[in-house]
């Protein structure tokens, strides 16, 4: 340990080190934005023809430059002002005390997309943690959005029988889907990866099955599309549906999922065999930790929030489930495994992870329609992240950071091998 | 031929805040068999690599017959006239002597293709020259470990090496294979080779070395003469006297409480690495099993603790059937268990030292209930178990990984005699140990025993096997070929471990 310094100051600077996984996510948000902005320079034809006039003399590298800084500047603003707050607009709020609606929309919207991320982040957070890979989040979100769209508009009660009841359907919903490739590993060896993946798509196809010919489907209607939740089913807006504001009451469950997640990864017994199983899967077997169960309840409680991440997002947002559904790369569970990553498995972590991936992604669409530049940028930048969050090195090589204090950060997974 | 000269000045080399090499001065002169003598941890490994290439040096520098040097990597090395032959072995177990010995430096013939012919003409001249005799066709995994060193020596020596690095290589021999080892170091140094000897074993140290540097945390804390006595060595080695002797009074044995009856158990690859076991362990007494590693021992411990399946026979623990059942109802029956391997069965290093504690007994009342568990009592227990073990660790929080060898291992023992057992099955309870935990780890296991539970030691060390043992069982190829007194000597039970049965007593 180093000695405690007599500058107080300088103490801070100690833990300012390639070892913090502050500044490495710190850095490597940075480092993602200035690939980005590297994107746009190369991708914009105003900002292009500024630089090549410069090998053909009819320009001024000053105008290049301003040129540059115009267009990153500007899209980095949409992207700041869609996503978090317009300052003025925000200002004139406060000052006028109206508008309120449009002032919090950025807001509210990346909270919106934000609710169900951290749910199914958590859940693949939980099996990453176990040293289970589950890519199968978006399949058991889809499931769980399949039995909780069932429950939520077929079964008619009051909202506190009927809404329960319907996020209890989401979570079966992901347990089901979960358990066929948990029980498979334990007992078959069968690996989770191939069988997740595998079983994603046979959830896909059940969904157009059940939305095509099933009375789920919206009677009177050839498109894939369910019928709507009650309105006693769903999540409702917090501010009321007036407002316009999207952010619901999935927050909350959001919140309750991270609390949860908290005491069951640091209090509970059973979340202690997982840490231990996925720390050494040696030492659990030599310390009498079943792995056959701890498979199958891996699988049970990250297929479980999977599923209620759909059922929120489905009784949050679109009160509906159709063909489109989560489905592609865009699904919540496939952005869940990046977001665990970036999150390094912890609860929190994980929020200020879907935090941003969820700004980023409301805040490319509004850039998208202030300057024109595609909202695969936001792709981009998350992905560029990832990837520098995932190599501390390379971080501490750029930035010249010192590697001392503490054990040298791992890669928040452990590599496929069961 | 080219007789080589090595010097090392200053050489310093830091992992973080370790420093493993500090400012170590060596020469090897041509001809000489040079000791390094040193505990494990000491430095002597990352020694090796930095001449080998392998790492590379902070300061300091390396002179090579006049030229300072540096490699950086191991051809380099082998290519300047460097051997080294790894403490676990660098062959190829499927290949032949022959495709060992050229491997990467292969003979070839028009079109690349491989010269097989001169590839073994030459294994013979080398062996020849230097009296190591090995089959070339003979299939590197059918030999016996001894002739398998010698393969790797024989193919440093094919190579050129003027220089051959051996570390630890008496680690996996029995007494007869260290016997013939010795003398083929004596023979090489006689035809002007030179030779750098790891080990951390006095007696073969004092039997062979020209010139002996002891080692100590990095750094070079003496030189010794090979009839300077064991004691002097063993002290400048730790620092301090040493007592290779352990207190215990006479035992007095109980009822039987560990009984094995025609154990057979296979080894990864299937084949049966126990064969037909038969053992007691009373009450109240230390069984010490003796061996060789990698005659079954392992995997019979393995099976004791639910490890392993057993193929067939009976394990019972106080007349209870454990055999095959899980490792928690065999925990949960009394049998303690400390791992062969502690780092990747017994601990979790990435947890704290309170968690690992409690590593197989997480749910047991206080530290849990009802699913939720209590982290009051889960530290409390470790501020406890801390003090009366002394494991030195900063706190209780702190993660096992960053505590001494020494200390993950109290870590373990703790842990398990922290709980009623009638069983304690050790296997190589000291290896890799400074002498200071070796000394409490024995004094615990003697506790143990005298408090009436039966206590079962797997070692390769004869020392501790001989000091600890009230009795002796040896095992052989899966087999137990004699259980003897401990005042039986070391050559009666060196004949026992390499599988000669006649001769001797039962007692």
């Amino acid at each position: 340990m180093p000695r405690a310094s007599p500058f107080a100051p300088l103490k801070a600077w100690t833990r300012f080190t390639s070892r913090s996984p502050l500044v490495v996510t710190f850095f490597a948000l940075l480092l993602g934005l200035a690939v980005g902005a590297l994107v746009i320079i190369i991708t914009t034809p105003a900002v292009l023809d500024s630089w090549r006039g410069l090998f053909h003399n009819w320009g001024a590298p000053g105008h290049a430059l301003k040129v540059t800084f115009d267009n990153v500047g500007a899209a980095y603003r949409s992207m700041f002002t869609g996503s978090i707050v317009d300052p003025p607009q925000f200002w004139h709020s406060v000052t006028t005390g109206q508008n309120w609606s449009l002032s919090l929309t950025p807001l509210s919207e990346t909270l919106t997309y934000a609710t169900p991320l951290i749910i199914a982040s958590i859940g693949v957070g939980i099996a990453f943690q176990t040293g289970i890979f589950n890519i199968g989040a978006n399949g058991q979100a889809v499931l769980g959005g399949i039995l909780g769209a069932t429950v939520g508009s077929m079964i008619h009660g009051p909202t506190f029988v009927h809404l329960p009841l319907t996020l209890i359907a989401g979570i079966a919903g992901g347990m089901v889907a979960g358990a066929v490739p948990g029980v498979l590993k334990a007992y078959t060896g069968a690996h989770e990866v191939i069988v997740t993946i595998m079983f994603n798509y046979v959830i896909y196809a059940f969904l157009i099955y059940v939305l095509l010919s099933t009375s789920l489907q919206l009677p009177n209607q050839q498109n894939v599309i369910s019928r709507s939740l009650d309105p006693s089913a769903q999540l409702a807006p917090l501010f009321g549906a007036s407002t316009g504001l999207r952010v619901n009451w999935g927050l909350f469950v959001a919140a309750g999922v991270v609390l949860f997640a908290w005491w069951f990864l640091d209090r509970s017994s059973l979340g202690f065999d997982f840490r231990v199983t996925g720390a050494n899967p040696n030492a659990a077997r030599a310390s009498g930790i079943n792995s056959r169960v701890v498979v199958v309840m891996v699988f049970l409680v990250s297929g479980g929030l999977a599923g209620l991440a759909g059922i929120v997002q489905e009784a949050g947002t679109t009160h509906f489930i159709d063909g489109g559904f989560l489905i592609g790369s865009a699904g919540i569970g496939f952005t869940a495994i990046t977001v665990a990553l970036l999150g390094r498995n912890r609860p929190m972590g994980i929020v200020w992870g879907s935090l941003l991936f969820a700004a980023l992604g409301v805040g490319g669409r509004a850039m998208q329609a202030a300057t024109g530049i595609p909202l695969d940028l936001s792709t981009v930048i998350q992905s560029a992240i990832v990837l520098f969050v995932a190599t501390p090195v390379l971080i501490k090589e750029i930035f010249r950071l010192r590697s001392t204090g503490g054990p040298a950060l791992e890669l928040a997974t452990k590599g496929w091998g069961s | 031929m080219t007789l080589m000269r090595l010097e090392l000045r200053g050489v310093t080399k830091r992992f973080d805040t370790l420093t493993a090499n500090d400012a170590i001065d060596l020469v090897v002169e041509p001809g000489q068999i040079h000791c390094l003598l040193g505990e494990n941890g000491a430095g002597k490994s990352t020694l090796m690599n930095l001449i080998f290439g392998l790492l590379r040096p902070d300061e300091g520098e390396m002179i090579i017959d006049g030229d300072p040097v540096w490699f950086s990597n191991s051809g380099e090395a082998v290519r300047r006239g460097i051997g080294m032959v790894h403490q676990h072995f660098m062959l190829v177990p499927v290949f032949s002597v022959a495709e060992n010995v050229v491997l990467g430096f292969e003979p070839t013939k028009s079109f690349d293709r491989l010269d097989y012919a001169r590839a073994r003409e030459d294994i013979r001249r080398v062996s020849k020259e230097f009296g190591l005799e090995v089959d070339p066709d003979a299939i590197v995994e059918e030999l016996p470990v001894g002739l398998q060193q010698r393969v790797e020596i024989l193919k440093a020596l094919d190579h050129d090496a003027e220089l051959l690095i051996l570390d630890e290589p008496t680690a996996v021999l029995t007494p007869q294979e260290i016997d013939a080892l010795m003398a083929i170091m004596r023979s090489l140094a006689d035809s002007g080779k030179s030779i750098l000897f790891i080990t951390h074993k006095l007696k073969e140290v004092k039997e062979v070395a020209d010139v002996i540097t002891v080692i100590r945390q990095g750094r070079v804390v003496g030189t010794a003469q090979p009839s300077d006595s064991e004691e002097s060595l063993a002290s400048l080695m730790v620092g301090r006297e040493v007592i290779l002797t352990v207190d215990k009074s006479p035992r007095d044995p109980g009822e039987d409480v560990l009984e094995l009856r025609d154990l057979v158990v296979r080894d990864d690859r299937g084949l049966p690495a126990v064969n037909g076991v038969t053992l007691t362990v009373k009450a109240g007494e230390i069984l010490a099993l003796a061996g060789v590693q990698g005659n079954g021992q392992t995997e019979l411990v393995e099976a004791l603790a639910g490890m392993r399946p057993v193929e067939s026979g009976t394990i019972r623990l106080r007349g209870l059937d454990i055999t095959n059942r899980s490792p928690r109802q065999i925990l949960d029956a009394g049998l303690g268990h400390v791992p062969e391997d502690r780092q990747r069965n017994g601990l979790v290093l990435s947890m704290s030292v309170a968690d690992n504690l409690v590593l197989n007994t997480p749910r047991r009342a206080p530290f849990a209930s009802r699913g939720t568990r209590n982290l009051a009592a889960v530290r409390e227990n470790a501020d406890t178990v801390v003090k009366n073990f002394d494991i030195r660790a900063t706190s209780i929080g702190e993660s096992v990984s960053s505590l001494s060898g020494g200390n993950q291992q109290k870590v373990i023992v703790a842990r398990e005699l922290s709980r009623p057992l009638s069983v304690f099955v050790a296997s190589q309870p000291t290896r890799g140990l400074d002498v200071g935990s070796i000394e409490y780890v024995h004094k615990q296991i003697v506790r143990q025993r005298d408090e009436g539970i039966g206590v079962l030691i797997v070692s390769s060390e004869l020392d501790e096997v001989l000091s600890l043992g009230d009795r002796i069982a040896v095992m052989h190829q899966g087999k137990i070929t004699g259980v003897v007194d401990p005042g039986a000597s070391r050559e009666s039970i060196g004949l026992l471990m390499a599988g000669v049965v006649e001769q001797v007593a039962h007692a």
